[in-house]
């Protein structure tokens, strides 16, 4: 065996040898030290982040282990996007991980989020079907002992039972449609599916089994109408693991759902899995709207928000193009710092006076100017106002679904077009309560933690960067060609 | 003697249905858990008999059902010690009562 492909997981072996050091600190650390964890985390994290946009050490081929795995530049600009996001994620953290309920644990945070990344790292490189289903749980089981990690709260423990119970119903039904995948086609690597699955051999079982298939990573993606755990597990988790449950964790397996349907089952597009998926898509989209209008926690509120970006995200899987893809992964990108502006904005609030609900918000441009201005540049950016960068990630999604060329996909934009209208409402109800209206009980003037207003800045800056410099999409689309 | 694959598929069949039905109907938690190891448990025997009958040169489906065992039961173990942060919080695992969250 030549061991020199293991360079090819660069990205994740670095990820193992900050994760085994976040480890060994924890471990043996002197019990006064401790409050250092969250920093060496996000330092060792740092450091994975910032290598992993080093050029490749090997040129050629990147797959490695006979096919099972691939590191190819598209997977490695995706690794480095959810990187970004994680280490936001982990400095918004920083401020809660202090609180006492959670500060002997805290290290475990850290811990488990890494194990998450680098589940999602196999699930995105993957040629294997093997592979990826071990990727899948490696991201989706330590997620559920995060969404319990504030185990003295009720709603955290009912939110881990709703979010396990779900996840593995949904495992078993995707393994299920495996088992069936593999009666057609006597492989699991994607090449030999593609190659066994042809035009000429669509019948029932491949049907079903794509739909087994679909719906389990569904569930994952949290599609309509596999979205009925989504808002109870987003409201009831710590508010960090919310906001990593909702850009990383989403944008992971957004990704590999589109590897997975390009790759495996790609040469049945049209006759197979384009209609299944126009159907969610619709049904997302629209659902994920008219819930999102009458939810008045903001946990819940984002959590609606969230389903339905990822209706627009699977624009770029339909799509079945290679602006598809690079139009997916910008719209992770520019996904990832509006989202965690948001959650930065709720967290703060959160921490500094224990308020999630909408009206709480009232007034709070008087007492927080600069809370409330930066949750406004979330909403418009999630709402795709231009110049933000939201415009430009629906822009360049529509446009490459578009290219796709079929009457339906227009008609599916179009539906895609009015919703983001419909979305508009519920977004600028928040704006208002900030601006707008008057109450007598406003949340206080406070000054929030620094890593709070570190980790708002660097969202900020996303979301009016990318905006300006969407050119950051071109990139990603030379890069994929 | 020739065993049809036919006999090994439709008990594998019954046992996911069963399992997807006990995981819809039943209001125990831990009879939902059982439920979900079924259906696990008919994905196994699914992937060995296809394995088997349909591609017997090689061991991929055989590998895999090693795999998924071992990842059927981090689950179990994992979904077991939530369900067990909740007793202590509400004495109770009936899946109706953990309803404080809703639309």
């Amino acid at each position: 065996m030549d061991y020199s492909q293991f360079l090819v997981m660069k990205q994740e072996i670095a990820l193992i040898v900050a994760f085994l050091l976040v480890f060994l600190c924890d471990t043996f650390m002197p019990k006064r030290s401790q409050g250092a964890i969250g920093w060496i985390s996000i330092i060792a994290f740092a450091a994975v982040t910032a290598f992993g946009f080093c050029p490749s050490l090997l040129e050629g081929n990147p797959d490695a282990f006979s096919g099972m795995y691939s590191a190819g530049v598209a997977e490695v600009n995706i690794k480095n996007i959810l990187n970004i996001g994680a280490l936001i994620v982990m400095i918004q953290a920083l401020r809660w991980a202090k609180e006492d309920m959670v500060k002997i644990r805290r290290g475990e945070f850290y811990e488990l989020l890494l194990v998450t990344l680098f589940g999602m790292y196999l699930m995105i490189s993957s040629r294997h079907f093997l592979l990826f289903v071990i990727g899948l749980e490696t991201a989706s089981l330590p997620l559920a002992a995060m969404v319990a990690f504030d185990k003295h709260r009720y709603e955290s423990r009912e939110a881990a039972v709703k979010y396990i119970l779900t996840a593995v119903f949904s495992t078993a039904i995707f393994l299920m449609g495996l088992s069936f995948v593999y009666a057609l086609s006597g492989s699991l690597y994607f090449d030999g599916i593609a190659a066994a699955v042809t035009y000429e051999g669509v019948n029932t079982l491949l049907v079903v089994a794509l739909a087994f298939v679909i719906s389990g990573i569904g569930f994952k993606l949290s599609l309509v109408p596999f979205h009925l755990w989504t808002a109870d597990v987003y409201q009831g988790a710590p508010t960090p693991v919310t906001s990593y449950l909702s850009v990383i964790s989403k944008g992971a397996a957004a990704f590999a759902f589109l590897v997975v349907l390009w790759k495996a089952f790609g040469t049945v597009y049209s006759e197979a899995w384009e209609w299944m998926l126009y159907a969610l898509i619709i049904l997302t989209i629209t659902i994920g709207n008219l819930f999102a209008m009458r939810q008045r926690n903001m946990k819940r509120f984002l959590a609606f928000s969230s389903i339905s970006q990822a209706g627009y995200i699977m624009l770029g899987v339909i799509a079945y193009n290679y602006m598809g893809m690079a139009a997916l992964m910008y719209y992770v990108l520019v996904y990832i710092f509006s989202n965690l502006a948001a959650f930065g904005v709720i967290g703060a609030i959160e921490n500094a006076t224990g308020k999630v609900w909408m009206d709480d918000y009232k007034g709070l441009y008087k007492t927080n100017p600069r809370l409330a201005f930066t949750m406004m540049l979330a909403m418009f950016s999630l709402a795709g106002i231009p110049p933000f960068a939201g415009f430009f990630s629906k822009f360049f999604i529509f446009t490459s679904a578009i290219n796709q060329g079929s009457v339906a996909i227009y008609v599916l934009v179009l539906i895609a077009l009015i919703n983001t209208i419909i979305s508009l409402y519920y977004y600028l109800l928040v704006v208002k309560a900030m601006f707008i209206s008057q109450d007598d009980c406003t949340i206080a003037t406070f000054r929030s933690a620094c890593s709070e207003r570190f980790a708002l800045w660097v969202c900020v800056a996303g979301i009016v960067g990318l905006g300006i410099v969407s050119c950051v999409y071109n990139h990603l689309l030379e890069a994929v060609l | 003697m020739d065993i049809s694959v036919i006999y090994y598929l439709v008990p594998s069949l019954v046992m996911f249905c069963c399992g997807v039905y006990g995981f819809v109907t039943r209001k125990n938690m831990i009879a939902m858990l059982i439920s979900l190891e079924l259906m696990l448990n008919s994905v196994d025997i699914n992937f060995v008999v296809f394995n088997r009958y349909l591609f017997p040169g090689q061991l991929e489906g055989m590998f895999f059902t090693l795999f998924a065992i071992a990842i059927a039961a981090a689950e179990t173990a994992l979904a077991i010690a939530i369900i067990i942060n909740i007793f202590r919080a509400s004495k109770n695992i009936d899946v109706t009562d953990i309803t404080k969250m809703k639309f």
